[in-house]
């Protein structure tokens, strides 16, 4: 399945507000589109999206077929001391995707 | 005639206005925060230029901030596109790039070379005829067409592995006959308007043309994204636009004579850093 790319900084004073920027390489099959022979093709895309750091949950995200090719997601959070942001893509077919991050407060 | 002239005049000069306001002269390319890009280099022996600068100096700053981050560059998503064929086994062999070229790092420096001289074929070889060479003769797959998204994914991909190293293609030897004809072709007025490459790009670079600024038209950041078309593009397929911008019959890509005028106009850019993946408008 697709490939994440996530751009969040590597250390964050406690309590800063930090912006993650997430972007994946999906082709987000809407499910509307019909092929050659005018039949649809099957929907295809990331469904969901959810953030945790140390375990508590940061955001999380349905994605509906009117989002675009290779989506981009980007949010931000209050880091409270050092931990692993761990971000997970959902796919129709039920694959999933997972990127940590971790951000150490100095 | 006069007064179509003196009218003329004055767009240029108001043109010139604009343009002071546009550049973006004093920024400094850095990738990642760490890698840097001489984006200007003096110019060598013999050319007809003053001084060499990247097409990235002729963009506003938002589209220069684009190229400044991997993860801003979109380039990128088709760069991952290039990783997942560069291992994807293709053609009769059952053979990847993979296979051969273990790891795409050992293509370091191949970009700042080309395009060279091929001894067995006596043409000039481009990054294009190395990849289709390597599938039909090794992978015994069907040949990438010379601008769509595989081939272009892959050259992006290789040409990235040289990033930051400068240009150095050779002009002399076995390739001297073909440098002298991509010079005549840069010089040579063609097409309804009458126009040679060095008209724009030599003449006029830094002012504007309607509504886009003129560049040097360097090619060391080829492959490039453009914003305009929002994917990468090939040299001969720029090329081939600025032709029909000039109401010109382009030649093809891939042709004998594109290949002679990459060369010539990949030497006007020696010393430059390769850019590729670039951001241009």
């Amino acid at each position: 399945m697709a490939k994440a790319r996530v751009k969040a900084p590597k250390t964050a004073a406690a309590g800063e507000l930090v912006t993650i920027k997430t972007l994946v390489n999906h082709k987000m099959e809407s499910g509307r589109r019909k092929d050659g022979d005018g039949n649809f093709i099957p929907r295809k895309i990331i469904n969901a999206f959810s953030a945790t750091f140390g375990g508590e949950s940061v955001v999380s995200a349905t994605f509906e077929p009117a989002i675009s090719t290779n989506p981009y997601f980007q949010f931000s959070f209050t880091v409270p001391s050092t931990g692993d942001l761990v971000m997970k893509w959902t796919d129709d077919d039920g694959s999933t995707v997972e990127k940590t991050k971790t951000i150490t407060v100095a | 005639m006069k007064k179509f002239t003196r009218t003329l005049t004055c767009v240029l000069a108001l043109c010139t206005i604009t343009t002071l306001a546009v550049a973006n002269e004093d920024a400094e390319l850095i990738i990642n925060e760490e890698l840097n890009i001489s984006t200007k280099s003096a110019a060598p022996a013999g050319s007809a230029l003053d001084e060499l600068v990247s097409g990235w100096r002729f963009r506003i700053k938002e589209t220069q901030a684009l190229q400044m981050d991997d993860f801003d560059n979109p380039s990128f998503i088709f760069i991952e596109q290039g990783e997942e064929l560069f291992a994807k086994v293709d053609g009769s062999e059952g053979k990847a790039c993979a296979s051969c070229h273990e790891d795409v790092a050992s293509f370091k420096g191949l970009r700042t070379a080309l395009p060279r001289h091929n001894a067995s074929s006596g043409k000039l070889d481009t990054m294009e005829t190395l990849v289709n060479n390597c599938r039909t003769e090794r992978m015994g797959a069907e040949p990438w067409k010379w601008s769509k998204g595989k081939m272009t994914a892959m050259t992006s991909l290789i040409s990235l592995q040289s990033r930051g190293m400068p240009m150095n293609v050779k002009v002399d030897g076995n390739v001297a006959g073909a440098y002298k004809m991509g010079e005549e072709l840069y010089y040579t007025r063609v097409g309804q308007l009458e126009m040679s490459c060095a008209n724009c790009h030599e003449d006029n670079y830094g002012n504007m043309i309607r509504a886009d600024h003129l560049s040097q038209g360097q090619i060391n950041g080829f492959p490039t994204y453009r914003l305009k078309n929002a994917k990468m593009n090939s040299i001969h397929g720029r090329f081939k636009g600025c032709m029909k911008n000039i109401r010109a019959t382009p030649y093809k890509e891939g042709s004998e004579e594109f290949r002679a005028l990459e060369l010539y106009v990949a030497s006007r850019g020696n010393g430059l850093s390769v850019e590729s993946p670039s951001v241009r408008n």
